[in-house]
């Protein structure tokens, strides 16, 4: 994990200058531009993220070049780099995994094309104006095909296979600019504004919803605006406890930025390595922690956004404020089409003394899903708690390391002899809770045994700490594997949704959730579209609850099939999500619980939120930005 | 022992359609096993079925207890309570009686007794018990992937004996099966019926909103689990008259609800038709459709019981349709999310939407039991005697049918007709099955009217014809629905001003609205009936359609003669209607006065020799003119009577 970080004891010097730093900015905050501009300058980038991305980052798949898994010369699978707790090792059981489950072998190969082939991209059409403007500023930018290719695309399957294919863009941005600061932003959106320039705002690329995908019909030249060099810590008010934040900072630096004060925001979406403060701004982003910390809309305490009106932001930092429909919600959410987040206040906590990881066998999902719901019900959710479906947990086991000792091996043996037939669980039924508990030492254990409980009267089991932290492991990854099995005629993708309990429970074996009808009839549309529309292996279809709230979960599905036989797998994968979605939408599913709308949902806007809510915000839009500046034309 | 029937497929029973468009499949007679072996070895043999998505059978108590426990039933005896006043301990002990008076007790047992005395029974009552086994095949899949509701068409108190004895006999799941509480007035007979799977419903509780949601919830919970495949009678009850009756909604809904909640993925609807070559209730149906008092049950009924058994009642076909999958039903019909803003457990009228395509899926199924209908060629012949009561020679008879035959199977008639016999040999021994309605004397073929013990009043004697016109009518009923469209079409050729093709239509649009009580004839399907009508006639050469005209061609008069006297019963049926109620019917008549009114008005009118049509005297033809015009579609009784 990215944030287990042993930096507990602040480090008060750090600190100390930072603030120092950060006290220095806000004195020159509303001094002309021409100082802070060149003091934006002088501050040299710690960020991790380069500007030339691909310097570091797969132009082509998840994650960082160094790691990967792939298939070694005895079959087995290894996870190459130094990064992750995974990287180096072998994972013996995943190939038979694999190929089991996928219909797959690991001699058939669908290898990607090794590089961007640059005629491939259409040729940059640059506004010169601009670009003569742009350059008086100062501001660095691009238009190498490279730059430009990167962030013409998210992490949508459709958009990775097409660049492994080496398909031909239909249209790319025409140039990438990184501002530096909020100033910088100023001046781009001006001059976009005044030379009539499409602004496609990028922060860590991560999309899933096709948010970054330029629109073909788009005939301006279309400025991709790089935000990741903005990217510093502004100050941190302990008094408050909050941190003014550049948008541009990826959650990793923005832990690690803070852990070396001592503080976490505790905000931790599965992207977080990549992903951007202003990103997560952008769509409603929701952290893993959220039980503890609250989703970004609970953390956000002021913003700082241009537009091309001008510069948004509120007068003061009350916590909170009845001046009518608050503002930052018109911001939360707009998916780049209103202007871009430069700055960022927001909550932050003390590093919390201890993280204790914990797991929890079911003997079915269902037992499972009543345990959440009662958890949820006490108002006693750990910082996280997630149910994998059995899918998922076999899944989790193939991603075992190889074990070295015989010892570990026989401990291994013994308590999978116990759950399966001591205790009766079906190896095809059981599931896993995985939880992590925050707080100081003493009320974490209290609050484990308060869980546990709970959990025993569902028929849950403790199954040990390794098996969560596997769990939580297996969200970074998870991303990585997808490249894997692109590599061997296998597409899959991830979606979600959020649902109302509506809990129904007689007993152990007989209980009714609208939660757990959702899961199976998404899964058994999945299966069934994939049959009908020629699919030839049985598709892997899995779930699980990753949130808990009051009223309801969220649920995220993950979808994967073997695609030998099919002359358009893309396509055939599209209409499947489709069908996916429409059978969540009828069963009481949101539209996204926090991926966001993009352009992949836009079709079920009107029916999610109505026509008038559709105008309400189609007014804010016009008003804001009357000329489509900022024209990635994502959400209406 | 075996576990599943085994049938040789060299035996199988000959295949009878000849039209190649239309797939239907091959029929097994299930009785010729039984003829060859031990009907003990096969009422104990070893039963085990496939259930759905292996679900673990749930026992009747628990059933009970979850619906006793359930959220939806705590919600309206909560509801009940505050209106009422009463403690909602005291509503919950009255739910929980309904319960035990309504629930099944499945029980192997009782089931192995009835699969005893029934392969005893079936063996002497009829020659052939025909079931097509790919229909089997297909229910067998449909019961392991959703929960499965089996339709059957309701002719006999016989058909869900015989349902569940052909699932035993297939080594299928055992329904439970909704049945009228009537049935429990009959005490050990209703327990046995309990035990093999019935369970009972009041024939109305319309208000009683306690009783309602205890039925629904217990209905829904069994569907919900998959514990068994559910079976009712889309009908309501027997039909009397061998035509199908229009559908009632309201089981269908509760079985429908959980797929809309999104509580199941899919709900099969599979349809079963049950068609019997002569009904074991023939000439009890005729006497109560007359308001014939039904011989008292007492010894001599019971004598009369083993009458029954010396006869000989012909076979039983016994199809099950396609499964019809709710959910491709309701694609871009129903909106399920608008079920999202509310919560499940609190019980809903269903939305216009919903009750639009319920009512919908219930004709639809009703046709598509009507399609499976196997036809004898005995009733292609009572539909000839029917228009010719005064009898008709031999080798006439035998003459049209065999026509009609041929129409019959141009219109895609699912007809059992012997090829490998001479026509003569076909004719003759289904005049030998049915000789109690009709016979031979010399050349002539006509009724039999039953033989009058002593003197008899003329009423009487009118009594007598009608009961023997009226059960040959229930025969002539059974092809109605293949023949239906295309003969509004001759009568709304025959009644137009002209031959122009929209006042044609305007005549059978009137016509169709008519008769939508009489008939199944799907809401909203007016013009799409009407072009099925045209289709027909023209291709069979009855009709032509040069520009904006429906003409009859040079060959159309027979068909189009035969279509007329088909409908003429119900045309002048509803005639005497509209004339009794303008010519006698007083002020403040009652219903419960008005259909022995009409008897006696329509009797007075046919011994004075001004009426020759005594199915009139049926009250299923007096409710449904009644229904029609209270309908109000219909202009005014006067201008009926004009049109007619």
């Amino acid at each position: 994990m990215a944030s287990d970080s042993n930096s507990s004891e602040s480090q008060r010097i750090a600190q100390q200058r930072l603030r120092i730093i950060a006290g220095h900015l806000q004195k020159h905050k509303d001094d002309d531009s021409g100082t802070i501009a060149t003091e934006c300058k002088a501050e040299a980038n710690k960020g991790t993220v380069p500007r030339k991305r691909q310097e570091i980052m797969k132009w082509n798949g998840w994650g960082y070049s160094d790691s990967k898994f792939l298939f070694n010369k005895k079959g087995q699978a290894e996870f190459t780099g130094k990064r992750y707790r995974l990287s180096g090792m072998v994972l013996p059981s995943l190939q038979d995994w694999f190929e089991n489950t996928f219909g797959a072998s690991v001699n058939h190969k669908s290898p990607a094309t090794p590089a961007l082939n640059a005629s491939a991209v259409p040729p940059a059409s640059l506004n010169e104006a601009f670009v003569e403007d742009l350059k008086a500023t100062g501001i660095p930018f691009s238009h190498e095909a490279e730059d430009r290719v990167f962030r013409a695309h998210g992490h949508c399957l459709h958009e990775i296979f097409a660049l492994r294919e080496g398909k031909k863009f239909e249209r790319v941005p025409d140039m990438v600019v990184w501002p530096n600061c909020h100033n910088d932003v100023v001046k781009i959106v001006e001059l976009a504004c005044k030379h009539n320039v499409c602004l496609i705002p990028y922060g860590g690329g991560t999309s899933v919803t096709s948010a970054l995908e330029c629109p073909p019909e788009e005939t301006r030249c279309i400025v991709s605006l790089d935000t990741s060099q903005m990217n510093r810590i502004l100050w941190i008010d302990e008094k408050n406890l909050v941190a003014h934040v550049e948008a541009g900072i990826i959650g990793q630096d923005l832990e690690r930025l803070l852990n070396e004060s001592g503080y976490c925001t505790g905000h931790e979406p599965d992207s977080m390595e990549f992903s951007s403060l202003g990103g997560w701004v952008a769509t409603r982003a929701s952290g893993m922690k959220k039980n503890v910390y609250g989703n970004i809309e609970d953390l956000v305490i002021h913003l700082k956004v241009v537009t091309p009106r001008g510069v948004i932001e509120k007068s003061c930092q009350g916590p909170r404020m009845s001046t009518g429909p608050d503002i930052h919600h018109f911001i939360l959410g707009s998916e780049g089409t209103l202007g871009v987040v430069t700055e960022v206040t927001m909550k932050i906590r003390p590093i919390p003394e201890y993280q204790k990881y914990g797991s929890v066998v079911f003997p079915n999902f269902e037992a499972g899903v009543a345990c959440l719901r009662e958890v949820a019900k006490q108002r006693c959710a750990p910082a996280s708690i997630r149910l994998m479906d059995n899918e998922q947990f076999q899944f989790g086991h193939a991603l075992k390391p190889q074990v070295s000792s015989i010892f570990t091996n026989f401990v291994e043996g013994l308590k999978k002899f116990y759950i399966t037939k001591f205790k009766g669980f079906d190896p095809h039924q059981l599931v896993v809770a995985t939880l992590l508990f925050e707080g100081d030492r003493e009320r974490v254990l209290q609050h484990e045994k308060q869980v546990y409980d709970i959990a025993a009267t569902f028929g849950g089991l403790a199954a040990g700490e390794d098996n969560g932290q596997r769990g939580y492991i297996l969200t970074f990854v998870i991303a990585y594997l997808r490249d894997l099995g692109m590599d061997y005629y296998v597409v899959a993708e991830s979606f979600e949704t959020s649902v109302p309990w509506d809990s129904l429970c007689f007993s152990l074996l007989l209980s009714f959730f609208r939660v757990l009808d959702l899961c199976r009839n998404v899964k058994e549309r999945i299966n069934r579209e994939c049959k009908e529309r020629g699919v030839q292996f049985q598709p892997l279809t899995s779930c699980r609850v990753t949130q808990t709230y009051d009223a309801g979960a969220c649920v995220y599905f993950y979808f994967a099939f073997n695609y030998r036989g099919l002359a358009d797998p893309v396509h055939t994968y599209e209409r499947v999500e489709h069908a996916a979605r429409e059978e969540i939408l009828a069963n009481g599913g949101s539209l996204s619980h926090h991926h966001g709308v993009g352009k992949l949902r836009k079709e079920w806007m009107k029916e999610s939120i109505s026509s008038l809510g559709v105008g309400m915000l189609q007014s804010v839009k016009d008003y804001v930005d009357p000329d489509n500046i900022f024209g990635n034309r994502n959400l209406l | 022992k075996a576990c599943t029937p085994n049938y040789s497929p060299g035996r199988g029973w000959p295949c009878f359609n000849t039209d190649p468009m239309l797939k239907r499949d091959c029929f097994e007679d299930i009785l010729e096993e039984r003829r060859n072996s031990s009907d003990l070895k096969y009422a104990l043999r070893c039963y085990a079925p496939v259930l759905y998505k292996g679900v673990t059978p749930c026992k009747a108590n628990m059933l009970k207890n979850i619906v006793l426990q359930s959220d939806q039933l705590h919600y309206v005896i909560n509801q009940v309570s505050q209106e009422s006043g009463e403690a909602p301990d005291i509503i919950q002990e009255e739910a929980s009686v309904i319960l035990e008076e309504m629930a099944h007790r499945l029980q192997i047992s009782t089931v192995r007794c009835f699969a005893f005395a029934l392969s005893k029974a079936f063996k002497t009552l009829f020659q052939h018990v025909c079931v097509n086994e790919e229909g089997i095949q297909r229910l067998q899949q449909a019961i392991q992937e959703h929960p499965v509701v089996l339709l059957p068409s309701h002719r006999s108190y016989m058909d869900f004996l015989l349902m569940s004895y052909i699932l035993y006999t297939y080594d299928l799941a055992l329904p439970v099966i909704a049945a009228g509480m009537d049935f429990m007035g009959m005490k050990f007979v209703g327990e046995m019926l309990r035990m093999s799977g019935a369970f009972f419903i009041r024939r109305s509780f319309g208000g009683d909103k306690l009783y309602w949601a205890v039925f629904s919830e217990y209905v829904k919970t069994m569907l919900r689990n998959g514990f068994a495949p559910i079976e009712f009678f889309l009908e309501g009850t027997r039909s009397r008259t061998c035509k199908s009756l229009t559908p009632k909604l309201g089981l269908l809904n509760i079985v429908i609800e959980p797929f809309f909640k999104g509580e199941v993925f899919d709900v099969n609807l599979v349809p079963v038709s049950i068609s019997y070559e002569r009904i074991l209730e023939e000439s009890l149906y005729a006497r109560e459709l007359l308001g014939v008092p039904k011989p008292k049950e007492s010894t001599s009924g019971l004598l009369k019981a083993r009458r029954i058994l010396s006869e000989d009642y012909g076979s039983i076909h016994v199809y099950f349709g396609q499964p019809v999958s709710v959910r491709s039903l309701a694609q871009g019909k129903v909106n399920r999310s608008t079920y999202n803003l509310f919560p499940r457990h609190i019980p809903r009228k269903p939305m216009e939407e919903t009750q639009s395509f319920v009512n919908d899926t219930a004709y639809r199924i009703v046709r598509l039991q009507e399609d499976n209908m196997v036809l004898k060629p005995w009733v292609l012949m009572a539909s000839l005697l029917l228009q010719n009561l005064e009898g008709l020679e031999l080798s006439v008879l035998t003459e049209q049918t065999v026509w009609l035959r041929g129409l019959a199977l141009s219109y895609a008639a699912f007809l059992d007709w012997p090829d490998q016999a001479p026509t003569a040999k076909v004719v003759s021994s289904s005049l030998a099955l049915h000789r109690g309605l009709a016979c031979v004397s010399g050349d002539r073929v006509s009724l039999v009217v039953g033989e009058p013990l002593g003197p008899v009043t003329p009423e009487e004697a009118l009594f007598n014809r009608a009961v023997s016109v009226l059960s040959c009518a229930s025969y002539r009923n059974q092809v109605l629905h293949v023949f239906l469209r295309p003969a509004m079409l001759a009568v709304a050729m025959h009644t137009a001003a002209s031959s122009k093709k929209n006042e044609v239509y305007n005549c059978f649009s009137f016509l169709w609205d008519m008769f939508s009580n009489d008939f199944i004839l799907c809401p909203g399907d007016t013009v799409q009936d009407f072009e099925e009508a045209c289709y027909l006639l023209v291709k069979t050469g009855a009709v032509q359609m040069p520009q904006q005209d429906i003409v009859m061609t040079d060959i159309g008069q027979p068909t189009l003669s035969f279509f007329n006297g088909l409908l003429e019963p119900f045309l002048q049926g509803y005639q005497v209607v509209c004339r009794y109620l303008c010519e006698e019917a007083s002020e403040g008549l009652t219903e419960k006065q008005y259909i022995p009114a009409v008897r006696s008005f329509a009797v007075k009118l046919i011994l004075a020799g001004n009426l020759r049509c005594y199915e009139v005297l049926s009250s299923d033809m007096q409710k449904n003119a009644l229904a029609a015009l209270l309908r109000g579609k219909l202009p005014t009784q006067k201008a009926l009577l004009a049109r007619l």
